[in-house]
């Protein structure tokens, strides 16, 4: 508790003194980077409006009333209580207002579903808690981390300017071309969201939403998940890098030979130090969110890995199937998609041998090649 | 004294029993609607409490004083806490008091249901506030509870979170039962339907919506509960089910839940304004008209909370367009309140004072509604600060103050004192300033673009969300004045005279002050 | 004392008794659920807590209902209760309506949309892409994750039990309401044979309807976790089943009373309320009948 407080205070002071906390106050929603988000700002502006005007009508009456009529400047009550014109009057001018909103609300819903024509098709599924980009047709496919180090969220360090909104691998897209995102989710409800690009849809497992988006200017546009999706809910964030079209080709060619890369080094040797510094990596950016920094677990649900039987005493071929293919019905996911042989075979003797698990076991890259088999 | 009573040893009651047993026993709809009252307030003291934990750790970014998984069962108990066990036992508690005394009944229609229908609630909740301390933690999927995170995913503790909401409902269907018939069957002679006072009429309502949408919530858990326990795929594709059905189900309830918590506050709000305008409520036929159409559309506006699940675009329509149909009879309402003060002679007493800023802010908490009603507008608003913004304003200052208006109303002829006066115009000032330093910011940070239910956020959102964490502060010490306000008026003060307020007319106002403890045991005659 | 004036009972403590009955129920039905799909065995704690609400509950029940009886036989109840015994009836009827259309708008909603859908029909049918060989049809025999998640080999023929389940329901509710006219023509004898041939009828059907649970589980395999037509079948049947046997057993305890004499020609709102209750049960049954068995 004390030291819960200390950092509190520690984290006030550093608040203070940073000169992020005082970055440009936002106020209003941003106008966006597409035609889509241009309308819905046009659409947004203009029922603020109505609202504003009818408010300043309907409160100005009524606080007419509350200076004029009060008992205290002696004023005696008027009677009348009834006017069945007046009660048509106020039914029928909101219904033209209605209306009059509805109409553009309607024709720009009807462009914003409308995702046929697309150039490119992008599947994305959100993962407890990550994103997983496919570019269908491309045969390439990666995950989308949040990068904040845990340091900063615990007011350790510094917030840099980018702070929950940083990832490692972006979603990079090319500029002037109609993109199609079909959207779905590998276990519970998350909603993918860039403001900028007026996109917010729900990915629900099982099913996939369509959306689109077609940016003219390159650029770097962020935005988080939108649905609550369980501990790591805030700390989901979406980074898109748009670019041109030539830039879009070179990227795609550099991801497609650094997955060959990596099927080459599955190859290779790797000594047990090796193995054990990957594997640090990799637990600390894909398992500590829910196995804890140091294995000790979290609550009921998320086992502990320290002392657990599956990373000690039990096969070394249970421990690589729990992480290949998860264990069903729970949070657990499969990992085969999302890590390379080495990274599992890292993480694997990592889990076997830290916090004072010490079983000696080193599992190679071909082993997990073998078990994917 | 007609009134007979219950078992053959041939005491008959003329006041209260003595001890707490009183209170456990007790089938008189004064006592019982005190119970409500005192145990919603406790309640709302524990949501409050929550939410200023969640206000604290939102004061900055970073995490400070909780981690995200805590975060979530605050955010969680909280709208839960407030929804059914502050909001909704309140407006029980207001209702067991006063409908009988306006419709002159000697009490509610089936008094010993009334008692086990207030009981069940403090199980209920302890139960559901006890798995805080379970292994597992509480339920924190939010107060609305999406599946699959609040199946699968789920800790261990939602079986009994569904269990308890089960007798939530059971208590509200009884509990709408009693008010329905006591409405419809205990009037006076010469009460006609169209000369009930308005409070009585949003009840009537209101129970009857409680009856229609507490079986469906009843079911939508029922079907989380045999997905978690019995392998049904409801919610779950593999199966041929569907997780947007639960969205489905449970909007199905929830959107005219929205509507059970402000209806009885405009009834209040429409029997007070006419008192401290001295002048007649404004169109009371188009008030019964209007609330009735509320009812009817909030039926079939559910999914404009799922805008963005990725319906068909006719069915996005169709939601959008019925409502933004609520905005013509919720403006009705609004604009017969204006009509009432106009030219009136109005005083401002505390009553008074909640009443025109309920007025006041529902409205703008109803033009936020009206924005998020637009669908392609809704998909930059959704699930942001800017929802927590319009919810608060139609919730606090709407159906929260719509209470605190109705108890300085009513309390004199509870307690038999009137209230310190000036002691409710610094309740009424702090909590009228608090609330909105609390909640106006949140509009900004939601346009911006902060997600709600999350527990830290970017830089760019920390100012408001400063503002915000203080002005929880300032209203929730208001709350601490309104606790010691009622105390003192329960102990003593000025006596109230039966009428209570200059130009207060009514059934209600006919009796002494403080209403004893059997009121109208023979029906009086309305004319 | 009069009886035109509204009565109003004296403090009551079953209540009170019948809420912690209800906390004990739930509380132990929670930590028995949560016990048995983590594994466990045996009974714990929430067993008792389980077993000791159910007692305390129909305990409760019991006396309270008595309580009523004795008062409504003391001439306690003027016409005007009997009006609010009535409306609370229609409401509580009203609740339990709205408790069904839950599930038989799930059911609408699963077939109309849902399942069409991950086959690729329909606005959503790109979800396909997720389930390529998934054939969508109603009654669903192969789920879209397949093997992993078996649907049902076959379903229940609505022209054997079903059918035969139908025509005594429809029966019963003849028959019960020869009852309430032998009663109402202080026909005392032939209320207890009518009332009798209701609730064996009910009884017949309830049997039945276990023989077919019966036969889904064991030779169909039609089964809760056989994917969502076992989930809709069994949530509507399930549910319909249990209110046939609470309307069977209040049925009996109305027979109980008329045999002990209670009720007059136009004073017997407890049977009124058992027959509206069953004339309930009944519709839902039909409604199942057509959107679960047939269609
Ligand atoms: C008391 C509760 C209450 C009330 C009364 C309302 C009233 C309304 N609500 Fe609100 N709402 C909530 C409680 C409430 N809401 C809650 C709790 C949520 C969030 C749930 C969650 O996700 O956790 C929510 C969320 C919510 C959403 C979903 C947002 C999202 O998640 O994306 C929407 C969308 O349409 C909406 C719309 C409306 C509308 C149109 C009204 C209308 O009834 C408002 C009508 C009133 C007016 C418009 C003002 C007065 C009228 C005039 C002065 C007349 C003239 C005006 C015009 C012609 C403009 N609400
Ligand atoms: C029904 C009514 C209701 C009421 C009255 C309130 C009242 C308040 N709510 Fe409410 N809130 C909801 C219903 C309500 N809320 C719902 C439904 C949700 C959605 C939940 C979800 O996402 O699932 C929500 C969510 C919600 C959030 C978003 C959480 C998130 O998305 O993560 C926040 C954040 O600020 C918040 C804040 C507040 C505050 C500051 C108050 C204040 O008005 C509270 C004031 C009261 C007190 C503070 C208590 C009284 C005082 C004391 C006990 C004395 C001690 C005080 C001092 C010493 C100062 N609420
Ligand atoms: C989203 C949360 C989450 C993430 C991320 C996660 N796990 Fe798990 N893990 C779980 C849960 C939940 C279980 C328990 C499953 C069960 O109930 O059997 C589990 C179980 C395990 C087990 C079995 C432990 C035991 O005692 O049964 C191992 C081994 C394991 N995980 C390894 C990993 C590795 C390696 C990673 C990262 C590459 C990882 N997990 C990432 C949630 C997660
Ligand atoms: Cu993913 Cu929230
Ligand atoms: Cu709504």
């Amino acid at each position: 508790m004390l030291t819960r407080f200390r950092r509190c205070l520690i984290s006030a002071m550093m608040m203070v003194l940073s000169p992020a906390i005082y970055a440009a106050w936002e106020l209003n929603m941003p106008q966006g980077v597409t035609e889509v988000s241009q309308s819905v700002y046009d659409l947004h502006m203009l029922i603020l409006w109505i609202c504003v005007g009818i408010g300043v009508i309907v409160f100005g009456v009524m606080f007419y009333s509350i200076i004029r009529h009060r008992k205290s400047r002696g004023v005696k009550a008027a009677q009348f209580h009834e006017s069945l014109s007046l009660e048509l009057l106020w039914t029928a001018i909101p219904t033209v207002i209605l209306i009059a909103m509805a109409v553009p609300a309607t024709t720009t819903l009807i462009n914003m579903y409308d995702p046929s024509d697309a150039d490119i098709d992008i599947k994305i599924t959100g993962y407890q808690w990550k994103w997983q980009y496919e570019y269908m047709g491309e045969n390439v496919s990666f995950f989308s981390n949040l990068t904040t180090s845990d340091r900063q969220i615990h007011n350790q360090d510094e917030k840099g300017s980018n702070y929950l909104l940083e990832v490692d691998n972006r979603l990079v897209i090319p500029t002037g071309k109609k993109i199609r995102f079909l959207l779905t989710s590998n276990d519970v409800i998350h909603a993918w969201w860039v403001p900028a690009l007026a996109v917010k849809k729900d990915a629900i497992p099982g099913y996939i939403n369509e959306s689109w988006t077609q940016i003219e200017s390159p650029g770097i546009y962020r935005g988080q998940c939108t649905e609550l999706c369980g501990v790591d809910h805030g700390f989901m964030p979406i980074v898109v890098e748009v670019v041109s079209p030539q830039d879009y080709q070179v990227w795609l060619d550099a991801q497609r030979s650094a997955a060959q890369a990596q099927s080459a080094a599955a190859q290779q040797d790797w000594s047990y130090d090796q193995l054990m510094a990957r594997g640090e990596q990799v637990y600390a950016s894909q398992c500590s969110a829910c196995h804890g920094a140091n294995g000790e677990g979290l609550g009921s649900v998320f086992p502990a890995l320290k002392d657990s039987p599956v990373a000690t005493t039990g096969s070394v071929e249970r421990h690589i199937d729990i992480i290949l293919n998860g264990v069903s019905g729970t949070a657990m996911q499969a990992f085969m998609a999302q890590l390379s042989s080495v990274d599992v075979a890292a993480v694997t003797t990592y889990e076997r041998n830290a916090w004072g698990n010490n079983t000696g076991d080193v599992i190679t890259p071909q082993q997990i090649v073998d078990a994917k088999q | 004294m007609t009134t007979v009573t219950a078992h053959h040893d041939d005491h008959v009651h003329h006041g209260p029993a003595k001890g707490l047993m009183r209170w456990v026993l007790t089938t008189n709809h004064k006592d019982i609607g005190t119970m409500y009252l005192w145990f919603s307030f406790a309640m709302l003291l524990t949501g409050g409490c929550m939410a200023l934990i969640i206000r604290t750790e939102l004061f900055q970014p970073g995490l400070q004083l909780i981690e995200p998984e805590f975060f979530n069962q605050m955010t969680t108990m909280h709208g839960l806490i407030m929804v059914f066990g502050a909001i909704m036992p309140a407006f029980v508690g207001l209702a067991n008091w006063m409908v009988p005394l306006m419709v002159g009944a000697p009490d509610m229609a089936l008094p010993r249901m009334n008692n086990w229908s207030f009981w069940i609630l403090p199980f209920a909740f302890g139960m559901m506030l006890l798995t805080l301390f379970s292994e597992a933690g509480a339920p924190n999927f939010g107060w609305t509870f999406y599946a699959p995170l609040s199946t699968t995913y789920a800790p261990s503790s939602v079986t009994f979170f569904i269990l308890a909401v089960h007798m939530l409902g059971l208590s509200s269907i009884m509990g709408a039962i009693n008010i329905v018939v006591t409405i419809l069957n205990l009037r006076a002679p010469g009460m006609t339907l169209m000369k009930m006072p308005l409070f009585v009429w949003t009840w009537l309502i209101t129970a009857y919506l409680l009856i229609a949408v507490m079986p469906v919530l009843a079911g939508v858990v029922t079907m989380m509960l045999m997905d978690i326990h019995f392998g049904t795929s409801f919610f779950n594709a593999a199966g041929g089910g569907d997780p947007v059905l639960f969205q489905h189900i449970f909007w199905f309830f929830g959107h005219p839940e929205v509507y059970i918590m402000i209806l009885p506050a405009f009834g209040i709000v429409s029997q007070i304004i006419p008192v401290f305008a001295r002048k007649p409520l404004f169109g009371y036929t188009s008030m019964v008209y209007a609330t009735t159409s509320i009812a009817f559309l909030s039926f079939i506006v559910w999914a404009h909370h799922m805008f963005t699940v990725g319906m068909p675009l006719a069915a996005e329509l169709f939601f959008m367009y019925a409502t933004m149909l609520i905005a013509i009879p919720t403006g009705v309402k609004v604009f017969n309140w204006v009509a009432t003060m106009f030219r009136g002679s109005m005083t401002f007493e505390t009553p008074m004072l909640f009443s025109i800023a309920f007025v006041f802010l529902f409205t703008i908490g109803g033009f936020s509604g009206l924005m998020l009603s637009i669908v392609p507008a809704d998909f930059q608003y959704h699930d942001t600060y800017f929802v927590v913004a319009h919810f608060h304003y139609v919730l606090v200052p709407g159906a929260l103050f719509g209470i605190l208006a109705g108890v300085y109303f009513w309390l004199p002829k509870w307690t038999g004192y009137y209230y310190n006066e000036s002691l409710g115009k610094w309740h009424f000032w702090t909590s009228f300033i608090g609330v909105n330093i609390t909640f106006f910011p949140m509009h900004f940070v939601g346009l911006a673009g902060m997600p709600r239910r999350v527990p830290d956020y970017a830089l760019q959102f920390a100012d408001f969300n400063a503002i915000a964490s203080a002005g929880a502060y300032i209203f929730g010490f208001a709350q601490l004045i309104f606790l010691v306000l009622v105390i003192k008026a329960i102990c003593g003060g000025k006596k109230a005279s039966s009428s209570v307020w200059e130009g207060a007319e009514g059934l209600e106002w006919s009796i002494p002050s403080p209403a004893p403890y059997h009121t109208f045991s023979e029906p009086p005659v309305v004319k | 004392m009069t009886t035109s004036s509204y009565y109003v009972p004296d403090s009551s403590r079953w209540p009170i008794l019948a809420s912690i009955g209800l906390i004990l129920l739930a509380a132990g039905g929670g930590g028995m659920l949560n016990h048995m799909s983590a594994g466990g065995h045996g009974m714990t704690l929430p067993h008792f807590a389980f077993y000791a609400g159910a007692l305390c509950m129909s305990y409760v029940l019991f006396r309270w209902f008595s309580n009523v009886i004795s008062e409504s036989m003391a001439g306690m109840y003027s016409l005007q209760m009997d009006r609010s015994f009535r409306w609370s009836m229609c409401w509580f009827i009203f609740s339990e309506v709205m408790f069904f259309a839950a599930f038989f708008g799930a059911l609408f909603y699963v077939r109309q949309f849902a399942v069409p859908w991950l086959g690729g029909e329909g606005d959503k049918g790109v979800a396909h892409l997720l389930w390529p060989d998934f054939v969508p049809t109603w009654p669903l025999f192969n789920n879209p994750a397949g093997t992993d998640l078996p649907g049902p080999n076959q379903i229940i023929d609505p022209w054997h039990l079903p059918l035969l389940n139908t025509v005594l329901l429809i029966s019963s509710s003849v028959t019960i309401t020869f009852a309430h006219h032998a009663l109402r023509a202080m026909q005392r004898g032939r209320t207890i044979f009518w009332l009798a041939f209701t609730i064996i009828l009910g009884a017949t059907f309830v049997y039945y309807q276990i023989l077919e649970y019966v036969e889904a589980y064991g030779e169909l395999g039609l089964t809760l976790d056989s994917g969502i037509y076992g989930s809709t079948f069994f949530m509507l049947t399930g549910f319909h089943g249990v209110h046939v046997t609470l309307g069977a057993f209040i049925l009996f305890i109305m027979w109980l009373r008329i045999c002990r004499g209670h009720f007059t020609p136009d004073q017997h709102f407890g049977f009124e309320a058992a027959a509206w209750y069953w004339h309930f049960v009944d519709m839902v049954w039909i409604g199942l009948f057509i959107f679960v068995y047939i269609l």
